[in-house]
């Protein structure tokens, strides 16, 4: 926790979103699903909007004011978005549909380029299915071997197994925080590591970005795959940031326009970085809502930010700990200082479904399921959790309200 | 708590999430084993069908599995309803569950009128079963509650396959 940050002004803030004022069977909704896909800023509504209502043309083609307005705009994003997570320049950030878009990329490109059968790829117990699909998919191709990162009892990567499970590895594919368990993993020394062994370093980062302040140069991370949906922004849009070089070297993903820069009958040469991978017409106003989404964030403040989060999920830990005691199983770290504020809970005997059921009641979104991390729920031994994940617009009384809420739940389908 | 939360959780259905009928498993051969997951949630069944070749009549049924309320219920009553009962009876039972659980739908997408379902609904006892229809009001929770039926339905086919 940061002794300088001034707390959030978290009223003013729920004001900015307007899906926050919405009422569900009469009571105001207590949106607790974050994690999953954030709501929406009054700003990147509108910035987008304007972009429709007043310079929309597509992009890097016209030469008339309209094109040049749109361009600079889309562009302007991506240099926003390149700032934020620290990257060293533009032509290292490219933009995608979202993080699965930017994992599978990887895995097509760089992937196919450059590994034979025999070769290994590492991953770990807690990935979410986007990390674990792009591989399978190219094992099951190139007979490349995967290997797995187990994870200890208290949810951290067991990491005393890596220096074997890298030897002959290739790619180290991790993620920087659990979607599940919230626990955030130390990047550095896994870029180490992997460097050490001549492998790269893949981070999928779509749950961390949004939520603690990020310097992939300071990772020393290869391939950093993130979306904007889950940080205030639109869907349809993220980003894959690599390292300069290894982009150069790889082959593109995507045929088609934008990508080129000439085209013969007897074949094509790729445009320049970042617009090599970007094939036909981008997510242009998409990119532009971006934009507008981490200008918020940065007049927030990413401490800030941070701090607020670890606040209220201390609360939140204590607050279903206090409550409950041994019949509420809580799976991820119980130190805030190495988590994120993604919770997954679940009772005996009551099913996630049924719990997320009851909270739908009264107005409070969880998500039930297996989060798109089945090798991480076989791990944990459950089929599903609930999960109540936090940001900046969140409060302790929506923490209250959560617990109100599970209370009955547990009431109704107590034998 | 709500009258819609009532609709779906009816005291019935409860009753049979608490004390379930037919768990357990039976041994492979004589009995059929098939297994159905619902990718949506994460849920898991087998079901274990004793079929009599020369009668046609689901001697045993025994269930195995983890899910949500609805889906434990269903799959209970499913069990229950489908013992001692002839394959086709028992086909004439999913069939009219399915429709149970769709009719619905079928209006709310202005396909055809449903004439069809009450067709499949029409002469079919289903007891206990209709407990469930309030899971229509529930849409995603449809998979749950049809999760075991599909299974079912997948075993008989692949006895009937078999058989061949």
């Amino acid at each position: 926790m940061n002794l300088d940050a001034m707390p959030l002004d978290v009223e003013r803030i729920r004001r900015d979103f307007p899906a926050l004022a919405r009422e569900i069977r009469g009571q105001r909704v207590v949106y607790l699903d974050s994690a999953a896909s954030s709501q929406k800023p009054e700003s990147v509504l509108r910035a987008m909007d304007d972009a429709y209502r007043c310079y929309y043309a597509n992009v890097h083609r016209g030469v008339y004011q309209m094109a040049e307005e749109s361009t600079a705009a889309f562009e302007a994003a991506r240099a926003k978005v390149t700032r934020f997570v620290g990257a060293r320049s533009s032509r290292e950030l490219v933009f995608v549909r979202n993080a699965t878009e930017a994992i599978n990329l990887v895995a097509y490109s760089w992937g196919r380029a450059n590994l034979q059968a025999g070769d290994a790829v590492v991953l770990s117990h807690m990935e979410h299915h986007a990390n674990i699909g792009p591989w399978q998919m190219l094992a099951e191709e190139r007979d490349i071997e995967l290997r797995w990162i187990p994870m200890t009892d208290d949810f951290r990567l067991d990491l005393s197994t890596l220096d074997e499970l890298l030897r002959g590895a290739r790619l180290l594919a991790v993620t920087a925080m659990s979607n599940v368990l919230g626990t955030i993993n130390d990047i550095r020394p896994l870029a180490d590591a992997a460097h050490a062994h001549d492998a790269l370093l893949l981070v999928d980062a779509c749950q961390y970005v949004p939520h603690v302040a990020t310097d992939i140069v300071e990772w020393d991370a290869d391939f950093v795959a993130f979306s904007a949906h889950k940080m205030l922004g639109p869907s349809g849009i993220g980003a894959l940031c690599a390292r300069e070089e290894i982009l150069d070297a790889m082959p593109p993903f995507l045929g088609g326009g934008e990508m080129i820069r000439d085209v013969r009958l007897d074949g094509f040469t790729t445009n320049e970085l970042p617009w090599k991978f970007e094939a036909g017409t981008p997510a242009i106003v998409e990119a532009i809502g971006w934009g507008a989404a981490i200008d918020y964030l940065a007049a927030l403040g990413m401490t800030e930010v941070r701090d607020h989060e670890e606040r209220l999920t201390r609360y939140a830990l204590d607050a279903l700990t206090e409550r409950f005691g041994d019949a509420i199983h809580i799976y991820g770290p119980r130190d805030v200082s190495i988590r994120g504020g993604a919770i997954s809970f679940l009772f005996d005997d009551i099913h996630a479904h049924d719990i997320s059921q009851v909270l739908d009641q009264r107005g409070v979104c969880v998500r039930a399921g297996h989060h798109c991390a089945k090798p991480l729920m076989r791990r944990l031994g459950v089929p599903a959790t609930s999960r109540a994940s936090f940001y900046v617009y969140n409060t302790e009384a929506e923490v209250d309200a959560l617990v109100a809420a599970l209370v009955a739940a547990e009431a109704f389908f107590r034998i | 708590m709500s009258s819609n939360l009532e609709d779906l959780y009816r005291e019935v259905i409860l009753d049979h999430y608490r004390s379930p009928r037919n768990r357990g498993e039976l041994p492979v051969p004589p009995a059929h084993r098939s297994e159905g997951f619902n990718p949506l949630c994460g849920d898991e069944v087998t079901v274990f069908l004793d079929v009599d070749p020369d009668t046609a009549i689901v001697r045993d049924i025994k269930i195995q599995g983890q899910g949500c309320s609805i889906s434990q219920a269903s799959t209970s009553m499913m069990s229950a309803a489908v013992k001692g009962q002839t394959v086709d009876e028992a086909r004439r039972l999913i069939r009219a569950f399915k429709a149970l659980m769709s009719i619905h739908e079928t209006r709310l997408e202005g396909e055809g009128d449903g004439s069809d379902l009450a067709a499949d609904l029409e002469g079919v006892r289903l007891g206990d079963l209709e407990a469930l229809q309030g899971v229509v009001k529930f849409p995603v929770r449809i998979k749950c509650a049809t999760l075991s039926w599909n299974t079912l339905q997948q075993g008989l086919d692949e006895i009937a396959a078999a058989g061949e």
